[in-house]
């Protein structure tokens, strides 16, 4: 069975919603991004999406956008990211993510990329500006080696795209919160509620909320009505401020434990 | 993608509707200024000894550049679908000024992006742009040009969908974009076909037009694809010369990829991330190419070439001195290969080339660049 369903049959079981964050792979280096993931799996993260940098990252607002560059400029590429999911592997049973637009995987081999990154140890993958009906050809590689594609509904999918994007996707369904870009808001959707509820009529995959979800408070409310909060940009941004500092992974570990706790906080006031 | 799926519908729909047909026919006549001329280049004929080389006189469009049939259009749609705002990228600062002109014609809000690098040599297009009441946004990501000035433009689509439309300037982008742009540029062509029958009474046998995104190209070529006998050239930036990994000729060295929502050549590194390109012309700087030009490129129906900037400089300055035409520096691509090939052809064939805009944007660029080395072979970098 994938890690990413096994994690989320748990969650169910427990009556609990996942916390995923984010990690641009690379930023600052390859070395911290494999430090981290250990402590985010410590300290209570259940799924973990790690960003492959691209020169181009179309749907990410300033603060990934930065994070990606500074991950090229030290040289991380899709070959060094997998060698090292693969060493994590070996310690850690994370449900491991890789996030990456169209390009590098498809330079890379659709097939190819599917094969090896399952190899190494990655369960799902997410890719911002691939839609399911052009993703055929990355959607036959990825099941032929158990590895799952999620996809992104946005706040303007019609009801046809939401039935089409859940059959499309595997482990979870992506739902974008907000139109626009990745990147820290003060507020999140008002009607995140109704539209939830809308995409649930249509499908029983897991549905997790992302972009723009920043603080233990939103994650609290975002909690309450999905199974997954995706958290990103604040953690990158966190990490961008405490660049250098000696104890970076200890500070980004303690907010990822606040933001879990946020997530049990939201089910204690359900009942 | 249920943006994408409407502004397909609008148009579909527009485009069978005879009201909407008139409405641009009015439009292009009376404040676009067509048809442009297809006027007989005696002087460049004669100075190369070889073919009759005629040039298709999209700089004189209302704004100075083919770029307005387009942004004319889209504005229509714009109304059609009801959205106050539209938004445009930017790298010559042609699409920008023709944006912002139809804007100001119909009312709408404009916001354009442009990398720092454009606005830099383009500056007086910026100024343009902001008299015509648009607001154009500086953008610092990448290398500053066209590239990134689309990656924001999409950025910003993204976020204000339900009251703005993206203006995109060339034959790029997901579907509908590069049928829908093609579509409109294709006039070019059609009068073309009309004007050469007048003038010569039959149809030419080279067309060569520069290749950016593609769409001044496509708008000339596409009303020919099915006539065999006339061979097609695209002609894209050489920039410091292929050799020198500088430039954006995309059929060069470029692959296959997916940059903007569509597949097509990629000028790419072996990680897959795309590459900083080089051009004197920032029309023509960019890493990707429409993916129609990719696909005629497979069939072997249209060649691509590519002319350097020293050439590009020599070609501007020649149509100028010979024609009294200053071209902008992404059309005397086209005339710097017309340099090459008219010699190589008979006296009794025909080349026609689009002038695809004016130069006049171009004046202090060129003026740097030609006046600092005092030999355009000499030129470097911008």
């Amino acid at each position: 069975m994938n890690r990413i369903d096994e994690r989320f049959r748990r969650l169910k079981e427990a009556g609990e919603c996942a916390l995923i964050p984010y990690l641009t792979a690379g930023d600052p280096d390859l070395a911290t991004t494999q430090a981290l993931t250990l402590e985010f799996e410590r300290r209570g993260a259940d799924l973990l999406e790690i960003g492959v940098p691209f020169s181009d990252p179309l749907a990410d607002g300033v603060t990934i956008q930065r994070a990606s560059q500074r991950a090229l400029l030290g040289g991380t590429t899709l070959t060094r990211i997998l060698e090292m999911v693969r060493v994590i592997r070996s310690s850690c049973d994370l449900p491991l993510l890789l996030m990456s637009y169209a390009n590098p995987i498809f330079h890379f081999g659709f097939a190819r990329f599917a094969k090896e990154a399952t190899a190494a140890g990655v369960d799902g993958l997410i890719v911002p500006d691939l839609p399911p009906e052009e993703a055929f050809e990355l959607i036959e590689a990825a099941v032929s080696h158990g590895l799952h594609t999620v996809f992104l509904l946005a706040p303007t999918s019609s009801r046809e795209r939401v039935q089409k994007i859940a059959a499309a996707s595997r482990g979870f369904i992506y739902y974008v919160s907000l139109r626009g870009v990745t990147g820290a808001r003060s507020s999140i959707s008002d009607d995140l509620e109704a539209t939830i509820r809308m995409i649930r009529v249509e499908t029983d995959k897991p549905l997790a909320v992302g972009f723009g979800i920043s603080n233990p408070a939103q994650v609290r409310m975002v909690a309450r009505v999905a199974d997954g909060v995706i958290v990103g940009s604040a953690i990158v941004s966190l990490l961008e401020r405490n660049g250098g500092s000696g104890d970076l992974v200890k500070r980004a570990g303690d907010f990822v434990a606040s933001l879990k706790a946020a997530t049990r906080a939201s089910q204690g006031e359900g009942h | 993608m249920a943006a994408l799926a409407d502004l397909e519908q609008v148009y579909l729909k527009a485009k069978a509707d005879p009201n909407f047909e008139s409405e641009m026919r009015g439009y292009l006549r009376n404040y676009v200024g067509r048809p442009t001329p297809l006027y007989f280049a005696e002087r460049l004929t004669e100075h190369l000894g070889g073919a009759r080389i005629y040039l298709k006189r999209e700089d004189l469009c209302h704004t100075g550049a083919h770029k307005i049939n387009n942004t004319l259009g889209q504005i229509l749609l714009t109304r059609r679908m009801g959205k106050p705002r539209v938004i445009a990228e930017t790298g010559a600062g042609q699409h920008g000024v023709a944006t912002a002109t139809v804007a100001a014609r119909f009312g709408l809000v404009c916001e354009v992006f442009m990398g720092t690098e454009d606005m830099r040599r383009q500056a007086l297009n910026v100024v343009r742009m902001r008299l015509l009441g648009a607001k154009v946004i500086p953008v610092e990501a990448g290398s500053r040009t066209l590239k990134d000035a689309i990656n924001e433009a999409m950025r910003d689509w993204v976020t204000n969908i339900d009251t703005t439309h993206y203006i995109l300037g060339s034959v790029l982008g997901a579907h509908p974009y590069p049928m829908m742009v093609r579509d409109f540029q294709s006039v070019i062509g059609r009068e073309t076909r009309d004007q050469m029958l007048e003038a010569e009474g039959r149809l030419p046998d080279y067309l060569v037009a520069c290749v950016g995104g593609g769409s001044n190209s496509i708008g000339l070529f596409f009303d020919f694809l099915d006539e065999p006998s006339i061979r097609m050239i695209g002609v894209e930036a050489g920039g410091l010369g292929i050799g020198s990994g500088r430039h954006a000729a995309r059929f060069a060295t470029g692959e296959l990829g997916i940059l903007h929502g569509t597949m097509s050549f990629v000028l790419q590194d072996s990680d897959g991330q795309i590459q900083t390109t080089h051009s004197v012309s920032a029309g023509l700087d960019y890493p990707s190419v429409g993916p129609e030009h990719s696909y005629y490129r497979d069939l072997g129906r249209i060649d691509y070439v590519s002319a350097t900037d020293a050439e590009a400089l020599e070609a501007f300055q020649l149509l100028s001195e010979l024609e009294g035409l200053i071209p902008a520096l992404e059309s005397a691509h086209a005339v710097a290969h017309v340099r090459k090939l008219a010699p190589t052809l008979e006296r009794n064939q025909i080349v026609v080339v689009n002038l695809s805009g004016r130069g006049d944007k171009d004046v202090e660029v060129a003026a740097t660049l030609l006046g600092r080395s005092g030999d355009a072979s000499q030129v470097g970098e911008g």
